[in-house]
């Protein structure tokens, strides 16, 4: 009982964590329309940012600053906002699909970098030894996951408070109506593409704490956390709770990692260890096809956006073909 | 230094190259970058050598044309899973976008192709696993040409045929009426209906050129290095990059758009090593999009 | 047997979006080599009915008779093998495409064995675009894109041909030239409906004209007797005196 409390923590944690990532997607595609396709580009940078900052030194690679955690969080999202905001001021002029390809190529990027600058990050090997926070009680599990939980969850709440405040005051405001239709809102003169550039790095910043808070409470990185699969088990989890919806983003996130653990799980207990990761590309196959048939059958996910929403969006509407219109048949 | 490079490059240019034309054409008509194109790659690598086993396991190994690793089969292999892989492409629209261009935004569209990406991807692994499979295990001496480059028979026939696939592309959009109703719908579809062409019809030529195209990659790709599952998903940024630097919508641009690619991969493997060498595709999708967003050839704003 | 008349489109309802009608109820016939024009204010809905014709726009309600035969549901691209041709009024040429590529594009459905002799024939007409035959057509001047956009039309020999505004942004010249060029082909016996915001041009070629305001036909008759009409002329042809020479909105 003792020991499902604990799991139970431990998984509320990682889906929280999760649930900090879809956040951060939500701010940018759900609320402005950018897409990403770079999710763990973003978390990786927030990733290596803190543990190099807050780990203790090392004589194998350059960093060991030994920085507190909290420094650490703080300037992981900074750093990855900060990128962000560059792969914004390269493509955000330009046609949706220009950032979707820059945003695959700096994951791609990162995770060479990852990879090969072994000096910085440890190579394939990763960083070890990231503090933890409540690292004290790592004796009693139970006591850690619960304290870690209460943690992250605040950081959610703070978020998540944070981001409703934003999306209803006038910034939120017009952030939508750019999505809706950018003639319309720039023709209220704003300036479109610095509103997208200010949602794009803050979304990135999200990312790249989520990347910190998962870095401390695993206190373990290396170069294969950071594949393209993450990027999709979050956009599955944005699309599962609905994009534009700050509570169908967290939902999501636990949703889908429930559903992904589960199947894992089973997969580790039932299936042969010699067919494990045939079942494990089974599971992939299986979510990727369902996050196809939600995207066919419920675009808005199982939440949706709320009404506010559209009622705010309504006001500044205009006709005109949307800007990004596919050839029908 | 050694001019090997310059062959490398060219090759593995060649190769993008291949893979670009298919993706700018599926772009510019489709409107949307399908992240499914380099597993349509992997795809047809895969089922071109399962073409080829069920051919030599029915009626027995056949001989090679010395000096090539590889005989017949795999040209009457090939041949049958370009077609494949465009039934593929063809089978992925009819179950995915073409539902989601009657009510989806295109942005949608990349979406579900990223999650289709995966699911392809994965596929594959569950499949074959992960291990690496070749066309054939016979080493192929590489023949020096002059200038101290050296090159494989494999790899001058794949040069070969990447060269014919690419002038038959071209003739047949300048010259086929098919060809043309392609350009007309990526231009302008409203017109192009207007004109008598069949949008729907134009769509699915594309997809089945896009795949057989793919499959074309795939097998350069399996032939002269490995097969993987991975293969086409880690070629899809230099295919980005090649056809963003050639102008999206132009043939002979993502030629040389892979071409370029290719050489500066090869350059950076011999001046900062191959670690990078992925990279190398991402810096210039950047610097094309910040100095010149069309591309070299390109024609439409991006 | 003939049918009596060439097009009817009949109390159409059709718009861009589900609910949202533009054209609300417009109706208008086209007899057998007649030229009809189409007139009205900006905004009207004459573009968005012609293309509800054409089968680019859906139709709620109503029905279009091509002939005899139905076509309120044909797909766009069958409506040139019925033999209705189109010219919308915007982004009417392949730009990227040469003029001749422009004409054989169009030519397609023509039997094999006539392609040729009818891009021959087009040249012929329009001597301009001969001699600009392998040009790129987004690099047309303003009256030679609108003359091969007719000439992609009269490709599949139509026994329709629609035309949205072709006079749209030319000069008084070229209007002239386009007008005469209209005359020239409905004299080879092919009806035209022809949408116009230079009215005193169309009513001087038109038989008859329709004039629509707000999605709805508001007045009909023959075009002399519209152009003849004070009322009619100040409200809706934005026509001062009745002696203005033809093409003479915009005076020199
Ligand atoms: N593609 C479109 N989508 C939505 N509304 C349109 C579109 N084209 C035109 N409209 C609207 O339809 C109305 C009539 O336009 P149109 O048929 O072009 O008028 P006209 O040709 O008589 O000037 C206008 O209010 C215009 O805003
Ligand atoms: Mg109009």
């Amino acid at each position: 009982m003792i020991d499902l409390l604990g799991y139970g923590a431990f998984f509320l944690v990682n889906a929280l964590i999760f649930g900090v990532l879809c956040l951060g997607l939500n701010l940018q595609w759900g609320q402005t329309g950018l897409f990403n396709v770079g999710v763990a580009g973003f978390a990786a940078i927030g990733a290596y940012a803190s543990a190099i900052l807050t780990t203790p030194e090392a004589a194998e690679r350059i960093g060991g600053f030994g920085w507190p955690i909290l420094a650490g969080w703080l300037a992981a999202m900074l750093i990855a906002g900060a990128a962000a905001a560059l792969v914004g001021l390269a493509t955000l002029r330009l046609r949706a699909d220009y950032l979707a390809m820059t945003t695959f190529g700096i994951a791609v990027t990162i995770q060479v970098v990852a990879l090969n600058a072994t000096a910085l990050t440890g190579g394939p090997f990763g960083i070890a030894f990231i503090p933890r926070p409540f690292a004290s009680l790592a004796e009693t599990p139970i006591a850690f996951n619960a304290a870690n939980l209460a943690l992250t969850a605040a950081v959610v709440l703070g978020l998540f408070l944070v981001l409703e405040t934003l999306t209803r005051s006038p910034w939120g405001r017009v952030l939508r109506a750019i999505r809706e239709d950018e003639a319309a809102a720039a023709s209220l003169g704003k300036s479109v593409n610095f509103y997208r550039l200010q949602a794009f790095a803050f979304g990135g910043a999200i990312m790249g704490l989520a990347g910190a808070m998962q870095a401390h409470f695993i206190g373990f990185i290396a170069p294969d956390n950071y594949l393209s699969i993450l990027t999709f088990q979050v956009w599955a989890m944005l699309i599962v709770g609905g994009s534009g919806n700050n509570r169908g983003a967290l939902i999501g996130a636990v949703v889908v990692w429930a559903l992904w653990s589960l199947s894992s799980l089973a997969v580790g207990t039932f299936v042969a260890p010699a067919f494990q990761a045939r079942a494990a590309a089974l599971q992939i196959v299986a979510i990727g096809m369902a996050l196809a048939v939600i995207l066919l059958v419920r675009p808005r996910g199982l939440v949706g956006e709320r009404a506010t929403v559209s009622r705010d969006v309504e006001a500044l509407h205009d006709e005109g073909a949307p800007a990004h219109e596919p050839v029908r048949d | 230094m050694s001019l090997q490079f310059l062959a490398d490059g060219l090759f593995a240019g060649a190769l993008i190259g291949l893979g670009a034309v298919g993706l700018t054409l599926t772009y510019s008509i489709l409107r949307f970058s399908n992240f499914t194109h380099g597993d349509f790659i992997s795809w047809g690598a895969y089922l071109a050598l399962g073409v080829v086993s069920a051919l030599t396991g029915w009626i027995g190994p056949a001989a090679r044309f010395m000096p090539f690793s590889f005989g017949w089969p795999l040209i009457v292999g090939g041949l049958f899973a370009m077609a494949l892989t465009g039934l593929l492409a063809l089978a992925l629209d009819a179950a995915l976008f073409k539902p989601l261009r009657r009510t989806g935004h295109g942005i949608v569209m990349v979406i579900a192709s990223f999650g289709a990406s995966l699911a392809l991807r994965a596929m594959l692994e569950f499949l074959f696993t992960s291990e690496p499979a070749y066309f054939s295990r016979a080493i192929q001496i590489a023949i020096p040409i002059g200038f101290g480059i050296r090159v494989t028979p494999d790899q001058a026939a794949m040069m070969g045929l990447a060269l014919v696939v690419v002038i038959a592309m071209h003739l047949l959009l300048t010259r086929t009426h098919i060809g043309r109703s392609m350009r007309a719908v990526s231009e302008n579809p409203a017109l192009a209906r207007v004109v008598g062409i069949d949008v729907a019809a134009v769509i699915r030529a594309t997809w089945l050129i896009g795949g057989a195209l793919a499959c074309v990659s795939g097998i350069m790709l399996g032939l002269t290095v490995q097969i993987r599952p991975q293969m086409g998903f880690d070629l899809l940024l230099p295919l980005f990059a090649a056809a963003i630097l050639g102008g999206i919508g132009s043939v002979w641009g993502a030629i040389i758009g892979g071409l370029i690619v290719g050489i500066a991969e090869a350059g950076a493997v011999q001046v900062i090593g191959s670690e990078y060498r992925s990279a190398v595709a991402f810096v210039l999708l950047i610097a094309m999009l910040l100095v010149r967003p069309r591309g070299l050839f390109g024609v439409r704003e991006g | 047997m003939t049918a009596p008349v060439a097009l009817v489109a009949r109390d159409i309802e059709a718009g861009y979006e589900p609910g949202l009608p533009i054209v609300k109820g417009a109706t208008i016939t086209v007899g057998h080599g007649e030229i009809v024009a189409l007139l009205g204010p900006n905004g009207a809905g004459k573009s968005t009915l012609m293309k509800a014709i054409a089968g680019l726009v859906p139709i709620s309600r109503g029905a279009v008779l091509l002939g005899d035969v139905d076509i309120t549901r044909t797909a766009a691209h069958r409506m040139v093998r019925r033999g209705l041709a189109f010219v919308p009024q915007t982004e009417n040429v392949f730009t990227t495409m040469s003029v001749e590529e422009n004409l054989v594009l169009a030519g397609h459905i023509a039997p094999a064995g006539t392609r040729a002799a009818r891009v021959a024939a087009m040249l012929a007409l329009f001597p301009d675009l001969a001699r600009q035959r392998r040009l790129a057509a987004g690099r047309l001047s303003g009256g030679q894109r609108q003359m091969l956009a007719v000439a992609r039309a009269l490709m599949i020999e139509p026994s329709v041909l629609m035309l949205d505004e072709p006079s749209a942004g030319l000069s008084p010249k070229l209007v002239g030239e386009v007008f005469a060029k209209l005359s020239e082909i409905r004299a080879s016996g092919v009806t035209i409906l022809l949408v116009e915001q230079n009215a005193r041009a169309a009513l001087a070629i038109a038989d008859r004209a329709y004039i629509l305001a707000d999605g709805r036909n508001r007045h009909e008759g023959a075009a002399a007797a519209l152009a003849a009409d004070p009322d009619i002329a100040a409200h809706y042809l934005g026509l001062g005196g009745a002696d203005a020479g033809v093409g003479g909105r915009i005076a020199p």
